[in-house]
């Protein structure tokens, strides 16, 4: 179960996608999650759509992979779904008891529903075209004037590598720890919230202890190798633009352009 | 008591593009009172089996009979499964998370709903099968050093009055003293408390010193099913599944290569000794 | 020429109670006198809590000493203008293969080091690349690390130690969390930097077999170095070292029990070819 995260994972194969600047990609994705919000109807989600799926089949990671990923989060859509569903006001469709769902509502909530999913299939791709390595150095790079006003740049972003890529191991931990504990009878799904509560403990705990011991090796492992933080530091993979990502750039642009006038144009 | 393994499989990722196979077709029978050692290299399926003895895994594809009932059925109790088949993961010690030891031993049979009383005298009587002292009870057990550590962990399945004890390479990252003290404890259950014993380990001399069958697994599939000395007269063939014979045996194979007319079908520091005194005099 | 030296060299901290006042103090290390040369081969052995992976921390500058010196490449570790370069030239290993792997693709992890040391980016890809094909692990250079086997990560962390161009390896129980086969990996990987490019290997473990291929052992119990020499002459010691809380190699011990009988067999036999040949003498 907890293997199917898929959120922050990398998919190892070579793409077009995967070759472009994380720069590039982080832009992307912004604009990308920014256009959902500004979409007024269903054509501009048409459009949406039609951009995702290239973006996908670009990335050549398999759909049922990044599917996944949406799986451990469904009951936040369903949460989301069915609050807009009940709770926006309008033409009434149905009624029961103190229920009522409107039109207003079910547009309301495919939209929501669409807008969630995309906005994590969106940062899906993002994340599995992109090493985590190469994801924060990008946003090092990309972020990197604000170290003249003493922001540690290099420094969250190396956190937030660190953070990422210690993910997959602490999610392989829980489930070890989870079996063994079962296996002296604990008990995870049953029992009211309070309860299940309470029965996480001899899962959060040792968790929380291995997590500490790994952060600590870890960091006595990046001393023994000279890390002193960012100053005086060289790159491996220094980023640089090529023409792929000048392209990608002006084809963001007309993306953004297109879902901003078009549906807007059509509805006129 | 018997557990009766028929025909099972077991796929991860089943039906995707990563499909694995960790056990195809794999049938055995554990009676009471057997000593086995399990052998296979990494990533074999070994830890994949001993989870399906206990019912953390259900198999795929055939069944799993505990005293004749079949643990995948509906209403079979998988808990009370997990209290009478006791599976010790790799590196145990990392599942321990209460303030003292007492406690955590306590959390098994707390969790099979006994009494109070009954709860301590368990965990009393666990702790004391792993030798651990009295002045540790009340302590952190995290202030304890790795052996220690480890046997409590042990001690907290132990509570749970196991008939099937499975230990998954009890002995990985200790020290020798670490290694000695614990594969004691397990011969001392086996003996002394009739718990039926299955141990993973990689190594060959300590499954030839303790167990009295071998199940050998490689890519998924039983290969050997058989006593010890049967198992590792296949020096080539194990050697081929990346795994070895106990260093005595592969002696006395060198020494017969050289034209030493030693018996080969020795497997302990004893029977080496005695098969060399016999040849020299 | 002495890659590691120390004089005197103690450690000791403080041993806290639950609040976290001291309760008393620890002597982990007590006068330990040391010199590697370059190009040793050597092994530490010792039970769990003798000193031994202190000891390898004093090499890399990630403990101090509180009594003595160790020099590291002739550089005095308290000194704090050695640091860096003291790390560089006497890089470590740890045990736990999964919590010293810092980059998310192989070739990534091994320029860690170098990008922090400020190397040229084409000189890093140069090092990346000979430091792989050292440890065998060339191949691999575009995986992710988390699918390797415990062996291979092994590999990849020494040659992540490599790619800083060191003078000497330190291991703390580089195969104590690896299978029979892991283990093997890597100390063939080990005795091939050894003899091929003469790097100095400290290999701190407590698996008998391990230590047959170092040139000068050492035996550590409460801090104290109690035994040295070559594998054979320790290995002589069958009854102390087990006093020690340390066992011998099973083919060590069997030539140990013949003569223990009577048998005239050698002491300190170390391999299953050795002792082959001893009996054929014999008969």
């Amino acid at each position: 179960m907890l293997r199917d995260i898929t959120l922050g994972q990398y998919y190892p194969t070579e793409s077009v996608l995967h070759k472009l600047d994380p720069r590039v990609k982080l832009l992307g994705t912004l604009v990308f999650l920014v256009s959902l919000f500004l979409i007024p109807n269903f054509i501009g989600y048409i459009i949406a759509t039609i951009f995702l799926i290239c973006m996908i089949l670009l990335s050549k990671v398999p759909f049922s992979f990044m599917v996944r990923g949406l799986k451990a989060v469904v009951i936040l859509l369903l949460v989301t779904v069915i609050i807009n569903l009940f709770a926006t006001p309008g033409e009434v469709l149905v009624s029961f008891w103190k229920f009522r769902i409107t039109k207003e509502g079910i547009y309301a909530s495919v939209f929501m529903m669409l807008r969630l999913i995309y906005l994590i299939i969106g940062s899906s791709i993002m994340t599995l075209t992109t090493t985590p390595a190469n994801l924060t150095d990008g946003m090092e790079k990309a972020l990197s004037p604000l170290s003249l006003i003493r922001v540690p740049v290099h420094e969250i972003a190396m956190m937030m590598s660190i953070a990422l890529s210690f993910i997959p191991i602490l999610l392989e931990e829980t489930d070890k720890i989870m079996k063994a504990q079962m296996a002296r009878g604990a008990d995870f799904e049953s029992g009211n919230l309070i309860r299940r509560v309470k029965n996480m403990i001899p899962l959060l705990v040792p968790l929380f202890i291995s997590a500490f011991r790994r952060a600590n090796d870890l960091a006595m492992a990046m001393e023994a190798r000279c890390y002193r933080g960012g100053d005086g530091r060289t790159k491996m993979k220094p980023l640089k633009y090529h023409v792929n990502d000048v392209i990608a750039y002006v084809l963001l642009a007309l993306y953004l352009a297109a879902v901003i006038v078009i549906p807007r144009v059509i509805l006129a | 008591m018997s557990i009766i393994v028929n025909h099972v499989s077991y796929s991860y990722n089943p039906g995707t593009a990563m499909e694995v196979k960790a056990l195809n077709d794999i049938s055995f029978t554990v009676s009471d009172g057997e000593f086995i050692g399990l052998i296979g290299h990494t990533g074999c399926g070994k830890s994949t089996l001993v989870q399906h003895l206990n019912g953390l895994l259900k198999p795929q594809q055939g069944e799993i009979c505990y005293n004749g009932e079949n643990i995948s059925d509906a209403d079979y109790d998988l808990r009370a499964l997990r209290s009478r088949v006791g599976l010790i993961f790799q590196y145990p010690e990392h599942q321990l998370f209460e303030e003292d030891v007492f406690t955590d031993v306590s959390f098994g049979p707390r969790n099979q709903g006994l009494s109070d009383s009954e709860i301590e005298m368990r965990a009393y009587e666990a702790l004391t099968q792993v030798g651990i002292p009295d002045e540790y009870f009340y302590q952190s057990p995290f202030d304890l050093s790795g052996g220690e550590k480890r046997r409590i962990a042990i001690a907290g399945v132990l509570a749970m009055k196991p008939e099937v004890l499975i230990l998954d390479e009890p002995t990985a990252g200790l020290d020798p003293k670490g290694r000695e003290d614990i594969l004691n404890l397990i011969r001392n259950l086996h003996e002394k408390e009739h718990i039926t014993i299955i141990l993973v380990s990689h190594s060959m001399e300590d499954i030839a010193e303790y167990a009295d069958r071998i199940l050998v697994m490689h890519e998924a599939k039983l290969v050997y099913d058989d006593s010890p000395r049967s198992v590792f007269a296949h020096e080539e063939e194990l050697k081929a599944m990346g795994l070895s014979v106990p260093a005595v045996t592969s002696i006395m194979h060198l020494l017969r290569e050289k034209g030493v007319g030693v018996r080969q079908d020795v497997i302990t520091i004893e029977e080496g000794l005695k098969a060399c005194l016999e040849i020299l005099h | 020429m002495s890659i590691i030296k120390s004089e005197k060299l103690a450690y000791e901290y403080f041993r806290r109670d639950k609040d976290g006042a001291v309760d008393g103090i620890v002597r982990a290390l007590n006068d330990i006198d040391l010199d590697i040369s370059q190009g040793d081969f050597v092994a530490i052995l010792g039970h769990n809590g003798s000193g031994k992976s202190t000891l390898a921390k004093h090499m890399n500058a990630i403990l101090y000493p509180s009594e003595g010196t160790i020099w590291v490449n002739g550089m005095d570790s308290k000194e704090p203008e050695h640091l860096w370069e003291i790390r560089r030239s006497a890089g470590m290993v740890f045990q736990n293969p999964d919590n010293q792997i810092i980059g998310n693709v192989v070739e990534e992890d091994v320029g860690f080091g170098p990008e922090n040391m400020g190397v040229p980016t084409k000189e890093i890809w140069e090092r990346v690349e000979e430091s792989l094909k050292a440890v065998g692990m060339y191949a691999y250079r575009k995986s992710a690390p988390g699918k390797l086997s415990g062996g291979q990560k092994q590999r990849v962390a020494i040659a992540g130690v490599l790619a800083m161009h060191p003078k000497c390896i330190v291991l703390d129980e580089p195969t104590a969390m690896l299978d029979p086969m892991g283990r093997r990996e890597v100390i063939r990987a080990l005795r091939a930097l050894n003899d091929v490019e003469n790097i100095t290997v400290i290999l701190i473990t407590h698996y008998m077999e391990e230590v047959i291929y170092a040139n000068k052992v050492f035996v550590m119990d409460q801090g104290n170095i109690v035994m040295e020499g070559t594998p054979r002459q320790v290995f002589s010691h069958v009854e102390e070292l087990e006093q020690l809380r340390l066992t011998v190699p099973q083919v060590t011990r069997l030539a140990h029990e013949l003569r223990k009988t009577g048998v005239r067999i050698p002491e300190g036999i170390l391999t299953a070819e050795e002792f082959a040949e001893a009996i054929c003498r014999l008969l």
